[in-house]
């Protein structure tokens, strides 16, 4: 083949895809390459995308994406070995337009993307893998694929959180166990009316729910449901290097598990299981953000490490929107300029430091650190059941005063223990 | 790893778990020409090996009778789980074949 493209995107994520589109809409010649039968047979969420952050960068998207339910009703629970408490948070806000967040199916919604990048002018072919770069003098000049050489002024590696093609430019280093968590989910499939009854939800409206505690047997992680039109999002995240250095539960172990428990039993019952997925997610944070750009290279969302996991959420997808959406804006202004060198291509990462992005990563830096804590996914959920179970006991005989009662969980180690977790808290 | 015999069940509404197998066999899997996942010569035997019996979702990894981490490829839902915990010096980790694999319906 001997045309040249103006970029090549290696990958049909939202990062491509976002990259692929806005390319696209301002004229350039794109070509996005996606190694699955179609864009999203790769991809898995755990299912919730806050459209907030990105709604303007994408303005036309939003109103015919095919998007689950917005998500009206937020719960916690703290799962101890016998007991469990849980938070409700409903608002008018959650429940007013403009939503802030909707539940979401990849296969779906990105499936969808691709169609409207298409519309744009973006050639999309599938089925088709990278299989290495084109590299001369030090610069990219394009991607190997399924045997043909592709030439472009500029490829984006948006190929996700292994990032095989960074590695293959020398930007970054395989992952790492502790930068690094797997998230497994199941779709379990029930009737919409049966959803709406369990959960209390209105018209559209969604439920999202997050369990932490004894359902990752201590590891950093937890769980997590999130209601779609026709289906629960079930699933679990869990801290790699946890799980590979505990050696006490696989994987799957800790899913089936999860599913017994008896706070989420209820909700899945009746339900058909119609599909298991799993994927890695970088959740190092900004001290673990690998290079964005090279001659010629630009690196955008999981690829690049941009994944944000701050204990209540882990967000993946807006940054992989905005990411791709400003990689696009860097190759726009270095085709103007008919520079692909890496210092016109630095534009990338002044527009994301700009941007809610590297904003979001430097504001939630320590939060790996501080949550990197087994007292968060152990102790604590097992404290403050032990507490409820004393404040609502009534015993046969009589009941002891509260403060007492209460007093002795308040010892010296343990306020002692919990001021300490509290001064690294107060870092995020 | 009786984890899941050991539970106490505060509900009889609940059913036994699908068994993996089973679970991976609701994904829509295309088969692949080679391998893309290999032990490494030499490797086999690697302490790190067992890390994949742990972290793998899909169960592929297993200790036998021998001590040793077996594994088969089939149902492998490319989630790059394995190459992280146990590193690419043990695995020769690439993605399968472009249009083959897992394709994912929901995702």
């Amino acid at each position: 083949m001997d045309e040249k493209f103006d970029a090549i995107i290696v990958g049909g994520g939202l990062a491509g895809l976002a990259s692929a589109y806005t390319l696209a809409q301002n004229g350039l010649e794109v070509l996005l390459l996606e190694r699955g039968d179609y864009s999203g047979a790769k991809n898995v969420t755990g299912g919730r995308l806050y459209v907030s952050p990105v709604r303007d960068l994408f303005p036309d998207l939003w109103k015919k994406a095919p998007l689950e339910r917005f998500i009206a009703h937020e719960e916690v629970a703290m799962l101890a070995g016998e007991r469990s408490l849980t938070l409700r948070y409903s608002g008018n806000e959650l429940a007013n337009e403009p939503y802030q967040s909707y539940s979401i199916l990849r296969a779906k919604f990105d499936r969808w993307f691709a169609k409207q990048a298409e519309r744009k002018g973006a050639a999309i072919i599938t089925k088709t893998k990278v299989d290495d770069l084109i590299i001369e003098n030090g610069k990219v000049t394009g991607v190997l694929a399924a045997g043909d050489e592709l030439k472009a002024d500029v490829v984006i590696a948006c190929d996700g959180a292994m990032s095989l093609i960074s590695e293959r430019m020398g930007i970054r280093s395989p992952g790492l166990p502790k930068d690094h968590a797997v998230g497994f989910k199941e779709i379990i499939e029930l009737d919409p009316n049966v959803i709406e009854d369990r959960f209390g939800l209105a018209d559209g409206e969604g439920a999202a729910r997050l369990f932490m505690g004894e359902v990752t047997k201590g590891k950093f992680g937890g769980g997590f449901l999130y209601t779609n039109k026709e289906s629960i999002s079930l699933g679990m995240v869990v801290s790699i290097k946890d799980l590979m250095e505990d050696q006490d539960v696989t994987a799957p172990e800790l899913m089936d598990n999860f599913k017994l428990r008896p706070e989420v039993a209820k909700l899945i019952r009746g339900g058909q299981t119609a599909e298991y997925s799993a994927h890695v997610i970088p959740e190092g944070g900004y001290k673990a953000l690998s290079k964005l750009f090279a001659d010629g290279l630009l690196v955008a969302g999981d690829a690049a490490g941009l994944a944000l996991n701050i204990g209540v959420t882990v967000r993946g997808m807006e940054y992989a929107l905005a990411s791709g959406y400003y990689a696009a804006q860097a190759v726009i202004a270095a085709k103007e300029a008919n520079d692909f060198t890496a210092s016109k291509l630095s534009l990338y990462e002044k527009l994301l430091n700009d941007s809610f992005v590297i904003k979001d990563f430097k504001n939630f830096k320590e939060a790996p650190q501080v949550l990197d804590n087994p007292r968060f996914f152990n102790h604590y959920p097992e404290f403050v059941g032990n507490m409820m179970k004393d404040i609502y006991e009534i015993p046969a005989g009589s009941k002891d005063r509260l403060y007492p009662t209460m007093k002795k969980y308040m010892k010296f180690g343990e306020l002692w223990a919990m001021l300490g977790d509290l001064r690294k808290v107060m870092k995020i | 790893m009786g984890y899941v015999r050991g539970l106490k069940k505060g509900d009889e509404n609940m059913s036994e778990p699908l068994g993996l197998k089973a679970k991976l066999g609701l994904n829509v899997f295309k088969e692949d020409k080679e391998r893309h996942i290999e032990i490494k010569a030499g490797f086999e035997k690697d302490p790190r090996l067992i890390r994949a019996v742990y972290v793998c979702p899909a169960g592929l990894y297993s200790l036998n009778d021998n001590g040793e981490v077996e594994f088969t490829i089939d149902g492998c839902l490319e989630c790059g789980t394995c190459r992280i915990a146990c590193g690419p010096e043990v695995l020769e980790w690439k993605y399968p074949t472009g249009g083959s694999g897992v394709q994912f319906r929901f995702g």
